[in-house]
């Protein structure tokens, strides 16, 4: 048995199968009129895609974390926090636990 | 005879497509890695390169995960961005070059590689941002051949066979009959995570070692596992896969012309670098 990584969960076919209907949901925001549609009523848009009740409260929760522990993708959870202007170092912080401020100065930190 | 002529490695963010229609180029933040295209675009303006063959990797632009290919190589006219939902502009399209698409098809599924064609073939960030980088002026001067790399969904192809795929598109390359003057691109990279409590994950050591070992002893970083690519380089550093391929294609006598790195780029270690292909001395003897 492979150590585990810290702080990592690979993407693999238990979270692919666990995370199917959220990822679909997240790939639908490819488009404009999928990314309103959400924002106009975002309890609608989810049943639509028939997610279970731990990723419903996880999108609700805006948790990456709670996204990912129930089986997000990092780049299909990118398109749905981009709905609410978030970037990679937004969700990086968030899921750190940092202000974003931090998040950047251990990056720059990481180069030094 | 299709001559390979050397291969560039670029960073693909998708902040840095942004920046550049913020026209950020000049900021402090942005030009230490934007500086290191002004040789690019020199070594491109000399090396005048027909076909770019592009290993790079989608992240849900034109695949989902309800069909993943672990390799797929395009054979379209054209190749067309969209809106991939976090916010860069739409890039504009680039032509493709289907004869050489199908030979280097034929070649591989000859060569056992069971690679999937993509008659039509969205492409994402992760050509358009490099295409833009190469070429900054109002052109791509360029038709390209991407080869998609799934680096997304678990099991992954493993570095070697990433490396073995690389040299049998060399060796195909080599064996086409058109007169091309073809460059090989690897995109993504290097190390960086987004996702979980190890997100911001940098490790220049290993990049450092990857970048080094890449033109010398590319099998010593073969023998790495995914497991071990993932620990050293971060959940996203396994773009890593598209570099490794692109030095395969290198089948002569490499030599690295150009490098810059700088940490970071939004959350990754960027990184460019250029690779000269020269012919083998026994071959230009022959």
């Amino acid at each position: 048995m492979q150590q585990d990584i810290p702080g990592t969960t690979l993407f693999d076919g238990n979270q692919a199968q666990k995370g199917f209907a959220l990822n679909r949901m997240c790939f639908s925001f490819n488009s404009a009129e999928n990314r309103a549609a959400f924002l106009r009523d975002e309890n609608a848009y989810c049943r639509k895609f028939g997610l279970t009740d731990e990723q419903r409260a996880a999108v609700k929760s805006r948790s990456v974390l709670r996204m990912i522990e129930a089986g997000g993708n990092i780049y299909y959870l990118a398109k749905l926090a981009g709905i609410f202007g978030l970037n990679v170092q937004d969700i990086g912080a968030q899921q750190t636990d940092m202000t974003v401020e931090n998040f950047k100065a251990k990056l720059v930190a990481a180069g030094r | 005879m299709a001559a390979i002529i050397g291969a560039i490695a670029t960073t693909h963010v998708p902040s840095i497509g942004k920046a550049i229609a913020e026209r950020k180029q000049g900021d402090p933040y942005w030009s230490p890695f934007f500086r290191g295209f002004d040789y690019v675009h020199d070594w491109l303006a000399r090396e005048k390169p027909d076909v770019a063959v592009v290993f790079y990797n989608d992240h849900g632009l034109n695949f989902f995960l309800d069909k993943l290919p672990t390799f797929a190589v395009g054979a379209a006219k054209l190749y067309r961005n969209e809106d991939e939902g976090w916010g860069i502009p739409v890039a504009r399209s680039i032509p493709g070059d289907p004869d050489l698409s199908w030979h280097l098809i034929n070649a591989l599924v000859a060569d056992e590689f069971d690679i999937t064609i993509c008659q039509e073939m969205l492409v994402d960030h992760a050509v358009t941002i490099p295409m833009a980088l190469m070429w900054p002026g109002e052109q791509w001067p360029i038709r390209i051949v991407p080869v998609s790399i799934n680096t997304v969904q678990h099991p992954l192809p493993s570095l070697k066979r990433c490396l073995n795929l690389g040299r049998a598109i060399g060796r195909a390359i080599e064996a086409y009959a058109g007169n091309l003057r073809v460059m090989i691109v690897g995109t993504g990279g290097l190390s960086h995570q987004l996702d979980g409590k190890r997100a911001g994950f940098i490790n220049t050591k290993f990049d450092q070692l990857c970048m080094d070992k890449l033109v010398s002893e590319p099998e010593l970083l073969a023998r790495y596992s995914i497991h071990d690519l993932v620990d050293e380089a971060g959940a996203q550093g396994v773009e890593f896969l598209n570099w490794m391929a692109m030095r395969g294609a290198l089948t002569g006598r490499v030599i690295e012309v150009h490098r810059n790195y700088h940490v970071p780029i939004s959350n990754t270690a960027a990184a460019t670098v250029v690779l000269e292909n020269r012919a083998l001395a026994q071959r230009e003897a022959a």
